[in-house]
């Protein structure tokens, strides 16, 4: 598959082979992967001007793209069959189909660059290193979309890809490839970054956007407030991830029945996937959709567990995926195809990740041994979630708390097995019951941990307790958890 | 009283409302963020002082500071430092950086709240407090040191010393 | 029109409702309650409380090569029921929807709800105000578990907030349904209020150094679901399930806002906005719901008075009644002059058309009160029946002859006045030599007054609250005032007066109560004929065509077509 990307690559009439990159020492891509995006990420040589990018034939697609007709370079994208690599995996031509067809006002088209799932470190490097992808990219999308004015909105917690990001926005626009009649073809655009202020929910579309309004980003109700429709400004607005926008340029590169045959039917394309936790050698790996198993990725490519340890469990997409367990089967497939895995043959595609009761995500893989207590993890996340609701709507505002401040007592060690079910029940409560997805997001972790966990998590509780209230806070002071 | 804004620092101001053509509101975060750039956090002046450049009631504008943890109402540290909680940060000993940051800066953080999460050290220089995933995960413990990144934080002496 | 409605199905029985209706409504159109708490059709939809979850469903759709579903024999096709829950507040019907406001999902999402509502609550019901109007307490009793699991700490929020002059705030029973924020941002134009911090420790809050000191803000503590916004002026004072509410309307300018007035053993304490979308839709200003207490207070006149030798004694009613008819009759029907107040109903505007014609009086006209709009619900004419006057009276321009009568005492042309439910001499209609040269002035007013000092007989007027009878607001609307608590004393309504000082003048007429000359208007008044007293009902009736219109409720009316609000 590797040879066959290659051969491809080269007869889509690219100017560099990738046998002509050298990747800084210690940093090389690992043999299983397929650099696409990641291509110039810890290159050698290579740093985040334009001239260096355009060195490397930089915005010729962009040149290519505002040629044809924006339906086309729509089309190119449907037939990619491009997904979303911020978390939900949508398909970003349907996304941009979306736009009402008799539609009169401004289009407008926003980068997520709030790169905030735990886990999840990929847009960061894009950022930092080759901001000229991304922002010939966006132009394409914007194109496409009808857009002429976008944002990127980038987490404040990147201080320095914001700079980097608003000087490469610079030069494009001295070299014309921003502002108006870009290369002459009379499209006119406007990028500019916009930074947040470290909130979780400004991940979210449409809480994104209502911080962009200068709003406390409130997720919007969903209908009416269907971004592609009544987005920035009540004007159709288009949100794609980093990472998706700049495999807009590629698709445009290769044309998107060619890109489509990088990846898996339906999980087309590479993607970067993040590990973290418990490997030899944790980072961002590029590679195809599918054509990695998490053994290989966990074995081969992160040079497997620390020695000693055993797998104990995998959080395959950003902490808010359903975690998977060590031992657990995954039945994949269906009809006469359906087969029984383990946890090691689970293929890293969008489809068969949901088809094992989790998600591919954002791509972030978080590995946990036998060292690590179940009850400190799921506290941890529950702590980032309790931390990051927004508050605007019950059940996560009041359940997110309330779940935090059971596992708190839980590793302290003052939970009952009894608060195990009430920890449950909350989650399940705000599963699907919330404004914006981040109720699932919270009680995902939660839910999924009692279903494959609970043993271990009882084996916490002390079946002494009841009815007391506890104050924590001195206590989870003393066990440096504040 | 209010806040004297440099006429640079307005200027930088105005460049940015202009990112906004349809509504000046949206200006909110970007002014914040000059703000507290310059002055090192948001105190009420600048809240009514943006409120006044955007046209804004200033509740509209508290709403936004105080959402934000981005947002800091007192004044850190010379060095603020913020050190990754999250999950994949916490395996690879973020708990531990912190408390040895803690030690070696001489900073208290028994009183730190959900309300004050910032803790500064005796003599001013040093600030820190937790921060929410830094989206750096394969690289922990990491931090943020002002605007400078910093990853696999061993060296905490020698970290310090380089904001000295 | 059929074509606009759409089939739907509400807990099992299909109903038909015009397309664009929101769920919620539809339900409670088909007679079925959904618990809400952020939800208000005045104000835009957040649906952030997630009480009014349902569940919904709509007819499968066929797969590619899929026949579509058959309907049955009503023509109904099959639903199919999603999963996930939905809000009711904010979603509209579709075509062949169901919507299931009981069963097993909606049962335990509203059960779920309601724990997480009282989790970080303080229970302190009873010594909340809002006890016995507490949309929490009530759907707790009808949807909740009725014990908690919680077994935390809660949080820790500001209590007893002084937010304005007249609202207190206590943010732990604040359930962050938006609604004070929203009608702050969206009616009152005013956005003081605001949400601070975020998650489970968000709190309301007015900007430091800012106060919620808008006019319209007790309209916050009304639509607050919970005790957490509180009126200063009622709290404390009286528990709301032993008080009587009565639903009159107020007189405290030609809005004619409806209300209710909320009483008990005759005191009133409280008034709170009654709704009537074509009138002051569900608010009213601070300034006029606060106006009341001086109903209560110890300077009311409670008795007639008659001057003898100088100063005032009190009397009976029968004798004051009797005195003022001697009186009149030493004058001749040209010396004498009629005042009657905008403040007065049609009924009793009746009856002093009566009086006039009994003493065959040419002047008669009401003091006209000017102020000035404020753009929202109070009108610049402050009197709440000047069209009352305009109509029963035939006044073409109401007060317009004022001053002519006040250059006919001074020239003694006019020596007698009768002058009824005004004290021009505090409002400044009239000054003391005005009054001067007359040789009889009979005044009735609810409270002691520097006019009345003047007076030869002073009848105690029932204030508005104390009486029933119509009047027709600046749009034209006519609308019922009912009575709320007795008078003090030998207080009586004005109407009462005319009707006895005309029988004691010698012209009978068979009256006993205010309905009785609503009848008399029907007959007297030729704006009036052929209307019964119920067709007036408690929302009143348009009425007269005076191409008034009253701002609130026309940007109301605006974003009701915008879609923007439900407006019911």
């Amino acid at each position: 598959m590797w040879k066959d990307f290659l051969k491809n690559t080269i007869k889509a009439g690219k100017k560099l082979v990738m046998s002509d990159i050298r990747y800084i020492k210690g940093k090389e891509p690992h043999p299983r992967e397929t650099r696409v995006i990641f291509k110039n990420v810890d290159r050698e040589g290579w740093d985040p001007s334009i001239a260096c990018y355009l060195k490397d034939g930089g915005y010729e697609m962009l040149k290519k793209g505002l040629k044809m007709k924006p339906d086309e370079v729509r089309e190119e994208v449907k037939t990619a069959g491009l997904r979303g690599r911020g978390g939900a995996g949508f398909p970003a031509g349907v996304k941009w189909g979306f736009i009402p067809p008799n539609n009169e006002k401004p289009v407008y088209l926003i980068c997520n660059a709030d790169e905030s799932e735990p886990g999840t470190f990929k847009d960061r490097y894009i950022m930092h290193q080759d901001p000229h992808q991304l922002i010939e990219g966006m132009v394409l999308s914007c194109y496409a979309v009808g857009a002429h004015l976008a944002y990127i909105y980038i987490r404040e917690e990147f201080p320095e890809a914001a700079q980097i990001l608003e000087k490469a926005i610079a030069e494009a626009h001295e070299k014309g490839f921003l502002g108006k009649d870009i290369q002459g073809t009379g499209f006119d655009l406007e990028i500019y970054v916009h930074r947040g202020a470290g909130a979780y929910i400004c991940g979210e579309e449409t809480g994104l956007i209502e911080s962009l309004e200068g709003k406390r980003p409130y997720p919007r109700i969903k209908p009416p407030y269907f971004p592609a429709a009544m987005g920035l400004y009540l004007c159709p607005t288009i949100v794609n991830n980093v990472e998706t926008l700049c495999h807009v340029k590629h698709i445009i590169e290769m044309g998107g029945a060619e890109w489509a045959k990088t990846g898996k039917p339906n999980n087309t394309g590479t993607r970067i996937l993040c590990v973290s936790g418990d490997v030899k050698k944790p980072g961002y790996y590029e590679v195809q959709v599918g054509h990695v198993t998490m053994g290989e990725l966990i074995n081969d490519i992160c040079g497997g567990l620390k020695d000693g340890r055993k797998l104990k469990a995998v959080i395959p997409g950003g902490s808010s995926a359903k975690v998977l367990r060590a031992d657990e089967k995954f039945t994949i497939g269906k009809g006469d195809d359906a087969k029984e895995i383990d946890i090691w043959d689970i293929p890293m595609d969008f489809d068969t990740l949901a088809a094992c009761g989790s998600m591919a995500g954002s791509g972030g893989v978080i590995v946990i041994d036998d060292s690590r207590s179940i009850s400190w993890v799921l506290n941890n996340i529950n702590a980032f979630y309790a931390h990051e609701s927004c508050g605007q709507c019950t059940p996560c505002r009041e359940g997110s708390l309330w779940m935090k401040k059971i596992t708190d007592r839980l590793v302290l060690g003052k939970a009952s097995p009894e608060d195990i079910d009430t920890l449950e029940s909350v989650a399940y409560n705000i599963d699907g019951k919330t404004i914006c997805a981040f109720g699932e997001a919270c009680s995902w972790p939660t839910e999924s941990f009692i279903a494959k966990f609970r043993d271990e998590l009882t084996a916490d509780t002390k079946s002494d307790l009841s009815g007391d209230i506890v104050n924590l806070e001195s206590e989870l002071a003393a066990a440096g958890l504040k | 009283m209010p806040l004297e804004v440099p006429s640079e620092l307005e200027k930088s101001i105005d460049d940015r409302i202009t990112h906004y053509p349809v509504s000046k509101r949206s200006a909110v975060l970007p002014v914040l963020h000059e703000l507290q750039h310059h002055f090192g956090f948001i105190n009420e002046d600048a809240v009514e002082w943006t409120a006044a450049k955007l046209e804004l009631e200033p509740i509209k504008v508290l709403e936004v500071v105080t959402f934000y943890p981005g947002f800091r109402q007192s004044a850190p540290g010379k060095y603020h430092i913020r050190v990754c909680r999250t999950l994949s940060c916490a395996m690879a000993g973020s708990y531990e950086l912190m408390e040895s940051i803690c030690e070696k800066a001489g900073i208290d953080r028994s009183g730190v709240t959900h309300h004050d999460p910032i803790a500064v050290s005796a003599d001013g220089k040093y600030s820190i407090e937790f921060a929410e995933c830094l989206a750096s995960c394969g690289s922990g413990p990491v931090c943020l040191v002002n605007d400078d990144f910093h990853e696999e934080v061993k060296d905490v002496e020698g970290l310090l010393k380089k904001y000295n | 029109m059929s074509e606009d409605l759409l089939d739907v199905q509400i807990d099992g029985v299909w109903h038909q409702f015009p397309k664009g209706t929101r769920m919620i409504e539809a339900c409670r159109q088909a007679g079925v309650e959904v618990p809400h708490y952020c939800y208000h059709p005045k104000l835009s939809s957040p649906g952030n409380c997630r009480m009014c979850l349902v569940q919904m469903g709509m007819p499968p759709r066929p797969m590619p090569g899929q026949d579509p579903a058959e309907p049955d024999e009503d023509g109904h096709l099959p639903i199919s029921w999603m999963p996930r829950p939905v809000i009711a507040c904010a979603n509209t019907i579709g075509p062949n929807m169901g919507i299931r406001t009981t069963g097993e999902l909606t049962e335990s999402c509203r059960e779920g709800v309601m724990e997480f509502l009282l989790a970080n609550h303080p229970l302190d019901c009873p010594i909340c105000d809002q006890a016995g109007e507490c949309s929490l307490q009530e759907f707790s009793v009808e949807h909740g578990k009725g014990s908690s699991r919680f077994r935390e700490r809660k949080v820790k929020k500001p209590k007893n907030v002084k937010v304005g002059p007249r609202i207190r705030l206590d943010d732990e029973r604040c359930i962050m349904c938006s609604r004070c924020i929203r009608f702050m941002d969206e009616v009152a134009d005013d956005p003081v209020l605001g949400f601070t911090d975020r998650g489970s420790h968000t709190v309301l809050t007015v900007h430091p150094g800012h106060e919620l000191d808008n006019n319209y803000s007790l309209n916050t503590a009304d639509i607050c679901p919970v005790g957490a916004l509180t009126s200063n002026d009622f709290r404390f004072q009286m528990r709301a399930w032993f008080m009587k509410e009565t639903k009159t309307i107020d007189t405290n300018c030609g809005t004619g806002i409806n209300i209710t007035v909320s009483a008990r053993q005759g005191e009133i304490y409280r008034i709170t906005p009654r709704q009537n979308n074509d009138v002051n839709s569900d608010w009213m200003p601070d300034s006029h719901r606060l106006n009341y207490h001086w109903i209560n207070s110890d300077i009311r006149l409670t008795e007639p008075l008659i001057k003898d030798g100088g100063r005032h004694r009190m009397a009976k009613y029968q004798e004051a009644i009797i005195t003022t008819a001697d009186k009149l009759r030493n004058f001749d029907h040209s010396e004498i002059a009629i005042i009657v107040s905008g403040r007065m109903t049609n009924e009793e505007m009746l009856m002093a058309r009566l009086l006039k014609r009994t003493l065959n009086v040419k002047d008669i006209d009401i003091i006209p009160r000017r102020g000035e709009s404020d753009n929202y619900l109070i009108s610049e004419d402050r009197n709440p029946n000047t069209n009352g006057a305009k109509s029963v009276l035939g006044l073409k321009d109401p007060g317009a002859s004022i001053d002519a009568l006040k250059k006919d005492i001074a020239n003694r042309k006019i020596k007698a006045l009768i002058l009824l439910q005004e004290d021009p001499l505090t409002d400044g209609a009239f000054s003391a030599e005005d009054l001067k040269p007359l040789e009889f002035l009979v005044t009735s007013y609810p409270l002691a007054n520097p006019t009345a000092d003047l007076a030869d007989v002073v009848f105690p007027g029932a204030c508005w609250a104390e009486k029933s009878g119509t009047m027709i607001n600046v749009t034209g609307r006519l609308q019922k005032l009912n009575k709320a608590v007795d008078g003090p004393g030998q207080t009586m309504a004005p109407w009462e007066i005319l009707r006895d000082l005309i029988q004691a003048l010698g012209g009978g007429n068979g009256i006993y109560s205010s309905a009785d000359i609503f009848n008399l208007l029907t007959k007297e008044i030729s704006d009036f004929s052929g209307l019964k007293l119920e067709d007036i009902g408690d929302q009143g009736i348009p009425f007269l065509d005076t191409g008034v219109t009253l701002p609130l409720v026309e940007r109301e009316k605006a974003r009701i077509a915008k879609g923007e609000i439900v407006g019911v």
